[in-house]
């Protein structure tokens, strides 16, 4: 149905979803919990910010698994090079996500208050190691990787961990996690009353402007400091994968050239600037829902600038710029990405579907009362 | 071409994690179908027992899925961090299996979990039940996708080598969906799941009753247990011998060394019940057989023979040399010959490609290994017997005891007299680690008798890791070491908690604890 080079332009848009999806669910999850200790002053406001979580944090995280599982398909040497050159990194994801299950389930089983408030900063840095962390990866996405494939097409890393923190990707890390917390905020007012509103609306109205300038700070960081290679020779775009058989020269052009290529794309950075603006014009006020679509809005805008700055590479590679990885060249066979395809076609809207069935079922203003009465089954 | 430091390291660290998630799965494939066996019978007779049965069984179930989460995190996160090589090589077949259980069973165990515990009030009883068995289709859908996954690591159908990528590409997912080792290993895997929920039930009711504590509750639940873990440990043992077979089709190394069939005997062969296999002698000292079954067992004939481990290592010694050619062969296309003489040359050896892979383990110069080099890739070949002796036959004794339990715990339930049997309830509470020990080793089993591979016939083990240093394989090791202990302690302390208090931590006001006096009533 599709040749080959369609269904790889295809797959990076669907895992351009994935991604998306993640963020935007689990991407609250997260502000929530980086929030939890601050906004929650005791026992009680904090039990009731978990639970506006709680029944549905868990099928967020698989967004996640998913996103890892369908990298792994569809474009197997990028998850081989990942997870393997960013070995200490990737761990560290791991072993701060290690704190959600146990923390969201068995915080509230020991009524101990030092228990509790162990659990508490547990899903603090639950939930803010891994947008920080991921935030760290995206900034060393776009300046690239130091890694190179040997003629077995073996993933070589050339790096140490510590290099992984340069300014601009500990930069995109902040950013990272300031977006997260204002996601969890917006979330948070949509779900809560009376003190815990107040205060997740006064976070909103410091916070905006961070986030805004934050975001445009990393733009014009980009835009004056940081180049992005250039293939000069490529085989056909429905060729067998085999990255190597490409030739890349390292700092060809800079990103602003490559946006002016394809000029829709600058649309990109565009939602991504008009979304923050609004989520903070209208977060301050009483249209949380209005602000929470603006700021979802302008969460898709940064990672496709991201992905459309990127495009056709996927992981760049600085020692070695022609084993960098692209769409192209770093791919399943044609075979198995048409399988992928229709297992993701059919499942993907009865995901949605319960998803948002199970959402409408839980949803609702969650108050110290109802913590109060059903203390021993809520989390 | 690695250090074995590394290897033997990045092994380590997967087969512990790996192991250590298994000990929360098992609970779960059970736990969720007995939630939702007790589910279905409160709303079917409106008995607010049963109710509380699904919720405070829900509990500990709940405590125990917590784990089951964190700790498969770390298995998809390790095939990347740990066998970059692995998922360059086989990510086209392996990589959408993953990517179908997330879309067609995590999504839905991880989405219906929440209502699961937060819907009752919110949801009708019809609804709420339909919520509980989604999510435990779910769990085992899971285990169908990852076993699926697992069943071609040991018998690689519907895929090929291709030169071009040089990798393994999938030609057929019919073929790799219906592997019939996939098959039988799963229902194999899921039965020992609910076997271990079973158990579970079985032996903490047992526990209740033996206290005299929650006695109606307690014996409905027993009776469950019974009932459920009997039809599935008898599932086990027949697909546990389903298995047996296949593997005569497909394994046959591994299950020449689980069998010590040191040497091919006329058929049909006996099977040796017990004795000590040695290594040096190739002999098996002290042995007792029982004359015909293994040849009944594996061939299910009594005139095919089963190969012995010093035939098939001289088998395997062929497919290397001929691995040596189709390596020579792949080296000529990727240099840019592509003549037809030259193909039909590498297509001639091509299902020999991983035998010479084996080669590489000692030298870079696969073509020219000299006959000393062989001879090593061939012992590699053949795994050690002992190890795979003694933790099948501690799997088997460990199914046959909880046959055992659950038949004489239903054949009492149905005669109703249960009560009096209290040799019994005291052997099921202490059996409850049986289950574990049983689905433990069978992995043993199955895992480290699938070496030198991690992909069968295909892809060494030693070429399937991550360029990775020592010093990073010993800080995710200690991460580990630290994490799983931590949390394995919290977690058999808030379940120790939770037994002891039973359905009294319900709140409901009508069970043990919450009586006053409820310390005289022993």
């Amino acid at each position: 149905m599709f040749d080959y080079e369609t269904i790889r332009v295809v797959w990076w848009l669907f895992i351009g979803v994935v991604v998306i999806a993640f963020a935007l669910t689990e991407g609250f999850d997260f502000g929530v919990s980086t929030l939890l200790p601050f906004i929650g002053k005791n026992d009680s406001e904090r039990r009731v910010i978990i639970n506006t979580v709680g029944a549905t944090w868990e099928g967020n995280q698989v967004w996640l698994v998913l996103l890892g599982g369908a990298i792994f398909a569809v474009w197997p040497a990028v998850y081989a090079t990942l997870f393997s050159g960013l070995y200490v990194a990737m761990l560290l994801v791991l072993f701060a996500l290690f704190f959600r299950p146990a923390g969201f389930d068995y915080r509230s089983k020991v009524a101990d208050p030092r228990w509790r408030q162990t659990w508490d900063w547990c899903l603090f840095l639950g939930g803010t190691l891994p947008p920080l962390l991921l935030g760290v990866l995206i900034g060393n996405f776009i300046l690239g990787l130091p890694f190179h494939l040997n003629n077995d097409l073996r993933t070589i890393y050339d790096g140490e961990f510590l290099d992984l923190l340069s300014p601009f990707a500990l930069w995109c890390g902040v950013v990272s996690v300031a977006i997260s917390s204002y996601h969890g905020a917006l979330f948070l007012k949509l779900r809560t009353q009376d003190i815990i509103y107040d205060r997740a609306t006064h976070f909103i109205t410091f916070a905006g402007p961070l986030v805004l300038g934050g975001l445009l700070l990393t733009m014009a960081w980009v835009v004056l400091a940081i180049d992005r290679p250039e293939i000069t020779q490529m085989t056909a775009t429905n060729a067998p994968s085999n990255p190597l058989t490409k030739t890349v020269i390292a700092s060809g052009i800079s990103w602003v050239k490559h946006f002016m290529h394809y000029p829709w794309m600058l649309l990109a950075p565009l939602l991504a600037i008009v979304g923050f603006s609004g989520a903070w014009l209208l977060g301050r006020g009483t249209h949380t829902a209005l602000a929470f679509i603006s700021n979802s809005l302008g969460m898709i805008g940064t990672l496709l600038t991201v992905g459309f700055g990127l495009f056709p590479f996927l992981l760049i590679s600085t020692t070695a710029p022609s084993s960098s990885l692209t769409l192209w060249d770093a791919s399943s066979s044609h075979n198995s990405l048409l399988l992928s395809f229709w297992i993701t076609v059919i499942f993907l809207p009865i995901v949605l579907l319960y998803t948002r069935w199970v959402y409408k079922v839980m949803w609702g203003t969650v108050t110290e009362q109802e913590i109060l009465t059903h203390s021993h089954t809520l989390y | 071409m690695f250090g074995d430091d590394i290897v033997m390291l990045s092994r380590l660290q997967f087969g512990l994690t790996a192991l250590y998630h298994f000990l929360f799965v098992p609970l779960t494939l059970g736990m969720t179908f007995i939630l939702g066996i007790m589910e279905s019978v409160y709303v079917m007779t409106g008995k607010e027992v049963y109710k509380d049965m699904t919720k405070f069984w829900g509990k500990l179930f709940g405590i125990n899925f917590a784990m089951g989460v964190t700790t498969g995190l770390t298995l998809e996160f390790q095939f990347g961090t740990n066998w970059a090589y692995y998922s360059h090589y086989v990510g086209d077949i392996f990589g959408p299996l993953l990517a179908s259980e997330g879309w067609m069973a995590f999504f839905l165990e991880s989405t219906f979990v929440g209502l699961f515990f937060f819907g009752w009030d919110k949801l009708s009883k019809v609804q709420h039940l339909m919520v509980t068995w989604l999510l435990a289709v779910g769990t085992s859908l899971s285990a169908l996708w990852i076993l699926i996954a697992n069943g071609w690591m040991q018998y690689p159908v519907g895929a090929e080598f291709n030169f071009e990528t040089l990798r393994m590409e999938m030609t057929s997912f019919a073929d790799v969906f219906f592997n019939p080792v996939a098959q039988v290993k799963f229902v194999h895997t899921v039965a020992a799941g609910y076997v271990t929920g079973s158990m579970f039930v079985l032996g903490i009711s047992s526990w209740y009753l033996l206290n005299n504590r929650d006695i109606g509750f307690a014996r409905r639940s027993f009776s469950i247990a019974s009932a459920f873990g009997l039809a599935s440990v008898l599932s086990v043992i027949v697909l546990g011998d389903e298995s047996g077979y296949t593997e005569g089709e497909t394994q046959k190394i591994k299950l020449a060394a689980i069998e010590a069939e040191w040497e091919t005997e006329a058929a049909p062969a006996s099977f040796t019940l017990i004795g000590i296999p040695n290594q040096d002698t190739h002999k098996t000292d002290y042995a007792l057989k029982i004359p015909y079954l293994l040849g009944l067992i594996a061939t299910r004939s009594i005139n095919e023979e089963v190969q012995g481990l010093k035939e098939l290592r001289q088998e395997n010694m062929r497919r290397i040399k001929s691995g040596q050619q189709a390596y020579d062969g792949l080296q000529k296309l990727r240099s840019g010959d592509r003549s037809e003489e030259t193909r039909q040359y590498f297509l001639t050896h091509k299902a020999d490609l991983g035998y010479g892979l084996l080669l590489k383990k000692y030298t870079e110069n696969i073509v020219d290994a000299d006959p000393a080099l062989i001879d090593k890739a061939a012992d590699d070949s053949v795994p050690k017997v002992a190890p795979l002796f003694w933790t099948f036959r501690i799997m088997v004794a460990c199914g046959f005891t909880m046959l055992f339990i659950f038949a004489l715990s239903f054949y009492y339930c149905a005669t109703r007299v249960a009560d009096q049997k209290r040799w019994l309830m005291r052997m099921a509470v202490w059996c409850i680690p049986l289950p574990w020990i049983a689905a433990e080793t069978g992995w043993f089993v199955a895992e480290f008798g699938r070496q030198p591979w991690t992909i069968s016939g295909v892809l060494p083990t030693h070429l399937s890791v991550s360029s990775v240093s020592a010093n990073q394989l010993w800080f995710s090791i200690g991460g580990f070491a630290l994490f799983y202990t931590v949390l394995l302690v919290i977690e058999l302390y808030l379940m120790l908690k939770y037994v002891r208090m039973g359905p009294s931590s319900l709140h409901t006001g009508c069970y043990h604890l919450e009586q006053p006096l409820h310390s005289t009533i022993r």
